[in-house]
Protein backbone atom coordinates (compact mmCIF):
# COMPACT_ATOMS: atom_id res chain seq x y z
CA UNK A 1 0.00 0.00 0.00
CA UNK A 2 2.86 2.17 0.99
CA UNK A 3 4.44 1.71 -2.40
CA UNK A 4 1.71 2.37 -4.35
CA UNK A 5 0.82 5.59 -2.57
CA UNK A 6 5.09 6.60 -2.89
CA UNK A 7 4.13 5.94 -6.73
CA UNK A 8 1.52 7.91 -6.54
CA UNK A 9 2.73 10.43 -5.40
CA UNK A 10 6.12 10.47 -7.67
CA UNK A 11 4.19 9.89 -10.87
CA UNK A 12 1.52 13.17 -9.66
CA UNK A 13 4.42 15.48 -8.74
CA UNK A 14 6.59 14.43 -12.37
CA UNK A 15 3.18 15.22 -14.49
CA UNK A 16 2.42 18.52 -12.62
CA UNK A 17 6.52 19.92 -12.27
CA UNK A 18 6.65 19.27 -15.90
CA UNK A 19 3.32 20.68 -16.91
CA UNK A 20 4.37 23.91 -15.04
CA UNK A 21 8.09 23.85 -17.53
CA UNK A 22 5.75 22.79 -20.63
CA UNK A 23 3.78 26.41 -20.49
CA UNK A 24 6.81 28.60 -18.56
CA UNK A 25 9.98 27.14 -20.74
CA UNK A 26 11.32 29.54 -23.10
CA UNK A 27 12.23 27.04 -25.68
CA UNK A 28 9.85 25.21 -27.19
CA UNK A 29 11.57 22.21 -27.94
CA UNK A 30 12.29 21.93 -23.91
CA UNK A 31 8.23 22.67 -23.62
CA UNK A 32 7.45 19.56 -26.20
CA UNK A 33 10.39 17.63 -24.27
CA UNK A 34 8.74 17.82 -20.69
CA UNK A 35 5.39 17.23 -22.74
CA UNK A 36 6.90 13.85 -23.32
CA UNK A 37 7.88 13.55 -19.85
CA UNK A 38 4.40 14.37 -18.52
CA UNK A 39 2.46 11.92 -20.90
CA UNK A 40 5.15 9.02 -19.57
CA UNK A 41 4.07 9.74 -16.13
CA UNK A 42 0.21 9.83 -16.92
CA UNK A 43 0.52 6.74 -18.47
CA UNK A 44 2.23 6.05 -14.93
CA UNK A 45 -1.03 6.99 -13.10
CA UNK A 46 -3.07 4.87 -15.61
CA UNK A 47 -1.27 2.13 -14.91
CA UNK A 48 -1.70 2.48 -11.38
CA UNK A 49 -5.63 2.90 -12.10
CA UNK A 50 -5.26 -0.67 -13.11
CA UNK A 51 -5.76 1.00 -16.90
CA UNK A 52 -2.76 -0.73 -18.94
CA UNK A 53 -3.80 -0.92 -22.33
CA UNK A 54 -4.75 2.72 -21.98
CA UNK A 55 -1.24 3.62 -20.61
CA UNK A 56 0.53 1.56 -23.44
CA UNK A 57 -1.44 3.59 -26.09
CA UNK A 58 -0.91 7.28 -24.40
CA UNK A 59 2.73 6.27 -24.86
CA UNK A 60 2.52 5.06 -28.17
CA UNK A 61 0.07 7.58 -29.47
CA UNK A 62 1.11 10.86 -27.50
CA UNK A 63 5.06 10.04 -27.48
CA UNK A 64 5.02 8.15 -30.67
CA UNK A 65 3.00 10.52 -33.02
CA UNK A 66 1.54 14.04 -31.67
CA UNK A 67 4.46 14.66 -29.56
CA UNK A 68 6.98 13.68 -32.40
CA UNK A 69 4.97 15.71 -34.67
CA UNK A 70 5.08 18.96 -32.44
CA UNK A 71 8.87 18.93 -32.52
CA UNK A 72 8.94 18.38 -36.02
CA UNK A 73 7.58 21.11 -36.68
CA UNK A 74 8.97 23.70 -33.65
CA UNK A 75 12.24 22.30 -35.55
CA UNK A 76 11.15 22.30 -39.10
CA UNK A 77 9.77 26.16 -38.80
CA UNK A 78 12.36 28.91 -38.38
CA UNK A 79 10.66 31.19 -36.05
CA UNK A 80 11.97 33.64 -33.79
CA UNK A 81 10.54 32.36 -30.16
CA UNK A 82 12.27 35.65 -28.43
CA UNK A 83 10.28 38.38 -30.66
CA UNK A 84 7.00 35.87 -29.53
CA UNK A 85 8.33 35.68 -26.00
CA UNK A 86 7.76 39.49 -25.82
CA UNK A 87 4.79 40.68 -23.82
CA UNK A 88 5.37 37.04 -21.64
CA UNK A 89 4.38 38.45 -18.43
CA UNK A 90 1.83 41.11 -19.44
CA UNK A 91 -0.79 38.37 -19.54
CA UNK A 92 0.54 37.13 -16.22
CA UNK A 93 -2.01 38.59 -13.76
CA UNK A 94 -5.19 38.01 -15.43
CA UNK A 95 -4.16 34.52 -16.08
CA UNK A 96 -3.04 34.08 -12.53
CA UNK A 97 -6.81 35.44 -11.88
CA UNK A 98 -8.53 33.00 -14.22
CA UNK A 99 -6.28 29.93 -13.42
CA UNK A 100 -6.82 30.48 -9.38
CA UNK A 101 -10.28 30.99 -9.19
CA UNK A 102 -10.76 27.65 -11.80
CA UNK A 103 -8.39 26.10 -9.55
CA UNK A 104 -10.41 26.63 -6.37
CA UNK A 105 -13.62 26.04 -7.72
CA UNK A 106 -12.45 22.76 -9.39
CA UNK A 107 -11.16 21.71 -5.94
CA UNK A 108 -14.11 22.73 -4.74
CA UNK A 109 -16.41 20.07 -6.38
CA UNK A 110 -13.62 17.75 -5.78
CA UNK A 111 -13.14 18.08 -1.86
CA UNK A 112 -17.38 17.53 -2.01
CA UNK A 113 -17.93 14.69 -4.44
CA UNK A 114 -19.62 11.28 -2.70
CA UNK A 115 -20.62 8.17 -5.08
CA UNK A 116 -24.83 8.44 -5.08
CA UNK A 117 -26.25 5.45 -3.66
CA UNK A 118 -27.63 4.50 -7.13
CA UNK A 119 -24.20 4.82 -9.05
CA UNK A 120 -23.55 1.34 -8.46
CA UNK A 121 -26.59 0.49 -10.50
CA UNK A 122 -26.13 2.51 -13.58
CA UNK A 123 -23.11 0.50 -13.84
CA UNK A 124 -23.47 -0.33 -17.90
CA UNK A 125 -20.22 -2.88 -18.66
CA UNK A 126 -18.38 -3.83 -15.42
CA UNK A 127 -14.49 -3.90 -15.35
CA UNK A 128 -13.36 -7.68 -14.46
CA UNK A 129 -12.77 -8.08 -10.93
CA UNK A 130 -9.16 -8.59 -9.83
CA UNK A 131 -7.37 -11.13 -10.08
CA UNK A 132 -10.02 -12.19 -12.76
CA UNK A 133 -8.39 -14.32 -15.75
CA UNK A 134 -9.60 -11.85 -18.44
CA UNK A 135 -6.94 -8.44 -18.68
CA UNK A 136 -7.89 -5.48 -19.21
CA UNK A 137 -7.18 -5.09 -22.34
CA UNK A 138 -8.70 -7.86 -23.14
CA UNK A 139 -12.21 -6.74 -21.30
CA UNK A 140 -11.77 -3.85 -23.32
CA UNK A 141 -11.49 -5.43 -26.41
CA UNK A 142 -14.72 -7.66 -25.69
CA UNK A 143 -16.30 -4.01 -25.04
CA UNK A 144 -14.96 -2.25 -27.67
CA UNK A 145 -15.83 -4.33 -30.57
CA UNK A 146 -19.62 -5.43 -29.46
CA UNK A 147 -21.50 -2.73 -28.21
CA UNK A 148 -19.32 0.45 -29.27
CA UNK A 149 -18.72 -0.77 -32.84
CA UNK A 150 -19.86 1.74 -34.45
CA UNK A 151 -18.45 4.82 -32.53
CA UNK A 152 -14.97 2.72 -32.58
CA UNK A 153 -15.59 3.14 -36.74
CA UNK A 154 -16.49 6.74 -36.42
CA UNK A 155 -13.17 7.27 -34.99
CA UNK A 156 -11.66 5.61 -37.64
CA UNK A 157 -13.40 8.11 -39.83
CA UNK A 158 -12.06 11.23 -37.47
CA UNK A 159 -8.57 9.27 -38.29
CA UNK A 160 -9.11 9.49 -41.65
CA UNK A 161 -10.55 12.61 -42.69
CA UNK A 162 -7.52 14.07 -40.32
CA UNK A 163 -5.20 12.35 -42.29
CA UNK A 164 -6.55 13.74 -45.80
CA UNK A 165 -7.10 17.04 -44.27
CA UNK A 166 -3.14 17.38 -43.01
CA UNK A 167 -1.83 16.11 -46.37
CA UNK A 168 -3.84 18.43 -48.64
CA UNK A 169 -2.99 21.48 -46.35
CA UNK A 170 0.43 21.04 -46.78
CA UNK A 171 0.70 19.38 -50.00
CA UNK A 172 2.00 22.05 -52.40
CA UNK A 173 2.92 21.98 -56.22
CA UNK A 174 5.68 24.03 -57.01
CA UNK A 175 6.37 25.28 -60.44
CA UNK A 176 9.64 25.10 -62.39
CA UNK A 177 10.44 21.31 -60.65
CA UNK A 178 10.62 19.11 -63.53
CA UNK A 179 8.55 15.83 -62.38
CA UNK A 180 7.46 12.20 -63.79
CA UNK A 181 3.55 13.12 -65.61
CA UNK A 182 2.34 9.34 -65.02
CA UNK A 183 -1.11 10.09 -66.34
CA UNK A 184 0.45 11.29 -69.46
CA UNK A 185 2.85 8.36 -69.31
CA UNK A 186 -0.04 5.91 -69.38
CA UNK A 187 -2.03 7.61 -72.31
CA UNK A 188 0.08 7.49 -74.40
CA UNK A 189 -0.12 5.84 -77.51
CA UNK A 190 2.18 4.17 -80.22
CA UNK A 191 0.34 6.18 -83.23
CA UNK A 192 0.97 9.29 -81.07
CA UNK A 193 5.00 8.49 -80.14
CA UNK A 194 6.32 6.72 -83.86
CA UNK A 195 5.58 7.92 -87.29
CA UNK A 196 7.37 6.04 -90.53
CA UNK A 197 8.41 8.38 -92.87
CA UNK A 198 9.15 7.67 -96.49
CA UNK A 199 12.94 9.08 -96.46
CA UNK A 200 14.03 9.35 -100.48
CA UNK A 201 17.69 7.76 -101.13
CA UNK A 202 20.43 10.41 -100.59
CA UNK A 203 17.97 13.39 -99.91
CA UNK A 204 18.01 12.43 -96.01
CA UNK A 205 14.92 14.06 -93.86
CA UNK B 1 -2.43 10.53 3.36
CA UNK B 2 -1.25 6.94 2.25
CA UNK B 3 -4.38 6.06 1.22
CA UNK B 4 -4.99 6.84 -2.09
CA UNK B 5 -8.60 7.16 -3.59
CA UNK B 6 -10.56 9.25 -6.01
CA UNK B 7 -9.90 12.67 -4.47
CA UNK B 8 -6.19 12.66 -5.09
CA UNK B 9 -6.39 11.95 -9.14
CA UNK B 10 -9.36 14.62 -9.60
CA UNK B 11 -6.60 16.75 -7.64
CA UNK B 12 -4.19 16.26 -9.59
CA UNK B 13 -5.96 16.14 -12.89
CA UNK B 14 -7.93 20.00 -11.88
CA UNK B 15 -4.12 21.17 -11.21
CA UNK B 16 -3.13 20.03 -14.39
CA UNK B 17 -6.25 21.20 -16.35
CA UNK B 18 -5.63 24.55 -14.74
CA UNK B 19 -2.11 24.57 -15.73
CA UNK B 20 -3.27 24.21 -19.54
CA UNK B 21 -5.88 27.18 -19.40
CA UNK B 22 -2.98 29.36 -17.54
CA UNK B 23 -0.61 28.43 -20.47
CA UNK B 24 -3.23 29.66 -22.93
CA UNK B 25 -3.31 32.84 -21.26
CA UNK B 26 0.55 32.80 -20.38
CA UNK B 27 2.00 32.25 -23.95
CA UNK B 28 -0.91 34.10 -26.13
CA UNK B 29 1.85 34.68 -28.70
CA UNK B 30 2.82 31.54 -29.08
CA UNK B 31 0.11 28.85 -31.05
CA UNK B 32 2.28 26.33 -30.82
CA UNK B 33 2.57 26.21 -27.07
CA UNK B 34 -1.04 26.93 -26.96
CA UNK B 35 -1.49 23.49 -28.64
CA UNK B 36 0.47 21.95 -26.04
CA UNK B 37 -1.46 23.54 -23.38
CA UNK B 38 -4.59 22.32 -25.17
CA UNK B 39 -3.11 18.38 -25.10
CA UNK B 40 -2.32 18.84 -21.51
CA UNK B 41 -6.51 20.14 -20.61
CA UNK B 42 -7.26 16.90 -22.99
CA UNK B 43 -4.67 14.88 -20.59
CA UNK B 44 -6.65 16.01 -18.10
CA UNK B 45 -9.95 15.08 -19.31
CA UNK B 46 -8.45 11.24 -19.66
CA UNK B 47 -6.81 11.05 -16.24
CA UNK B 48 -10.62 12.29 -14.99
CA UNK B 49 -12.20 9.40 -16.95
CA UNK B 50 -9.64 6.99 -16.10
CA UNK B 51 -9.94 7.83 -12.52
CA UNK B 52 -14.05 7.38 -12.31
CA UNK B 53 -13.73 4.58 -14.38
CA UNK B 54 -11.39 2.30 -11.89
CA UNK B 55 -13.34 3.82 -8.86
CA UNK B 56 -17.01 2.92 -10.25
CA UNK B 57 -15.65 -0.60 -11.79
CA UNK B 58 -17.48 0.60 -15.38
CA UNK B 59 -15.06 0.28 -18.39
CA UNK B 60 -17.28 2.86 -20.69
CA UNK B 61 -14.97 5.46 -19.06
CA UNK B 62 -11.75 3.87 -20.93
CA UNK B 63 -13.23 3.36 -23.89
CA UNK B 64 -14.18 7.29 -24.11
CA UNK B 65 -11.03 8.28 -23.07
CA UNK B 66 -9.92 6.30 -25.58
CA UNK B 67 -11.68 8.05 -28.29
CA UNK B 68 -10.77 11.13 -26.40
CA UNK B 69 -6.98 9.71 -27.23
CA UNK B 70 -8.62 10.07 -31.12
CA UNK B 71 -9.74 13.41 -31.31
CA UNK B 72 -6.52 14.80 -29.84
CA UNK B 73 -4.55 12.91 -32.21
CA UNK B 74 -6.47 14.15 -35.14
CA UNK B 75 -6.88 17.37 -33.77
CA UNK B 76 -2.45 17.78 -33.32
CA UNK B 77 -2.33 16.86 -36.98
CA UNK B 78 -4.70 19.13 -38.66
CA UNK B 79 -3.66 22.15 -36.27
CA UNK B 80 0.00 21.96 -36.66
CA UNK B 81 -0.77 21.19 -40.99
CA UNK B 82 -2.86 24.70 -40.79
CA UNK B 83 0.18 26.09 -38.19
CA UNK B 84 2.47 24.61 -41.38
CA UNK B 85 0.57 26.45 -44.13
CA UNK B 86 0.42 29.36 -42.27
CA UNK B 87 3.84 29.57 -41.88
CA UNK B 88 4.61 29.24 -45.53
CA UNK B 89 2.45 32.22 -46.40
CA UNK B 90 3.02 34.82 -43.77
CA UNK B 91 6.32 33.95 -42.38
CA UNK B 92 5.29 34.10 -38.57
CA UNK B 93 3.22 31.98 -35.92
CA UNK B 94 1.77 35.03 -33.58
CA UNK B 95 -1.43 35.61 -32.78
CA UNK B 96 -1.39 38.68 -33.41
CA UNK B 97 -0.60 38.42 -36.88
CA UNK B 98 -3.82 35.92 -37.72
CA UNK B 99 -5.92 39.11 -38.86
CA UNK B 100 -6.70 38.92 -42.71
CA UNK B 101 -10.26 36.91 -42.25
CA UNK B 102 -11.30 40.08 -39.94
CA UNK B 103 -15.32 40.60 -40.28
Amino acid sequence: MIVQALAFYLFAGIVLASGVMVISSKNPVHSVLFLILAFFNAAGLFVLLGAEFLAMLLVVVYVGAVAVLFLFVVMMLDINFVELRQGFLQYLPIGGLVGLILLIEVLAIVGAWHFAPEAAKAIQVAAPAVGSEITNTQALGLVLYTDYVYVFQAAGLILLVAMVGAIVLTHRRRPGVLSQRVPDQIARRAEESAKTVKVPTGGGI
Amino acid sequence: MFEIGLSHYLTVAAILFTLGIFGIFLNKKNVIVIMMSVELILLAVNINFVAFSSYLGDLVGQIFAMFILTVAAAEAAIGLAILVVFFRNRGSVAVEDINTMKG
